[in-house]
């Protein structure tokens, strides 16, 4: 759990999420999530019908891959808002980087929380996802 | 859609760890206390989306009693998806997805029993140069648990996009 007085606005925390990532860890996303829509697994339905050059991941693979350097930053549990925009598609082979950078540190209600900016890169260093999270800090 | 009852399993949330590469022992050991006061097992920030695995209609999944598919099989389509159905942690709906946001109003842990109601959001256009026309839709997912307290709120943005997006 952060602590106000050892971090400040402009403090980043940078994580690689994934490097070459495989079809097979989008398959078992697939199957966790329960979202089996073919076009993050079914290479000919994606190719043939859609016509996308490969299969995608799903956004919510990304996301939840940004959430762990989030939590592994902030501490478990201590997460009240989380939300982003899925800028470009991830494909397989993409190695992710995600930074968060403080934005606010404040009070509100009686706690203590940090706003964080949040933006996830590919290998050429495109966005794939930014957002942003708050979350409680130790006053 | 709605969700009756999305069980908050630690074996699930065990392998909706794994999926994302996440090992933090708090996804699975039960005898972890993390530095931040949690103990027992606790789900990750989106593991929200995951109820999908708990929505009766969800159109993502295939289904049985011969009730078609639209992914490959000899042919690289089987039938079209029937209906706009429901979409899990609220969102992707038939299009891709656009943006997702949660709202943690208590912790969520394994043993917990949760319902789910979602309700259509704000919907709007958009011309764009990778995809043609863009038509956004908005969904808000409210997730209550055992007791009736809200413990999440899901807003999702999907998108039908005109054509396929150039990348």
């Amino acid at each position: 759990m952060l602590k106000a007085s050892e971090i400040k606005v402009g403090d980043t925390h940078t994580e690689v999420l994934v490097e070459d990532l495989k079809r097979t860890q989008i398959v078992q996303y697939a199957g966790a999530s329960g979202d089996y829509n073919p076009l993050h697994t079914d290479e000919i339905f994606t190719t043939k019908l859609a016509g996308y050059p490969t299969v995608f991941a799903h956004g919510m693979l990304t996301m939840g891959m940004t959430g762990r350097m989030v939590t592994n930053y902030v501490g478990d549990g201590t997460l009240k808002k989380y939300g982003v925009r899925f800028t470009s598609q991830v494909w397989p082979g993409d190695t992710l980087t995600s930074v968060a950078t403080i934005s606010d540190i404040r009070e509100e209600d009686g706690e203590s929380l940090v706003d964080l900016q949040i933006e996830t890169t590919n290998q050429d260093g495109l966005a794939v996802i930014t957002g942003s999270a708050t979350a409680r800090i130790n006053s | 859609m709605a969700i009756d009852k999305f069980l908050i399993e630690a074996s699930h949330i065990m392998m909706f760890a794994r999926s994302i590469g996440d090992d933090n022992p708090v996804y699975h050991d039960e005898e972890y206390k993390s530095e931040s006061g949690c103990e027992g097992i606790i789900a990750p920030p989106t593991f929200a989306q995951s109820s999908a695995q708990f929505d009766p209609d969800y159109f993502l999944r295939p289904k049985t009693g011969g009730v078609g598919w639209f992914g490959s099989g000899k042919e690289p389509t089987g039938l079209k998806p029937s209906g706009s159905g429901g979409s899990g942690g609220g969102g992707a709906a038939a299009g891709l997805h656009a943006e997702q946001h949660f709202e943690y109003h208590l912790p969520l842990k394994a043993g917990d029993v949760l319902s789910a109601t979602t309700k259509p959001g704000n919907s709007w256009e958009k011309e764009s140069k990778r995809a043609g026309k863009l038509k956004f839709s908005e969904s808000v997912t409210e997730y209550r648990n055992q007791d009736g307290d809200l413990v999440i709120t899901a807003t999702g943005v999907g998108v039908q996009t005109e054509r396929p997006v150039d990348s």
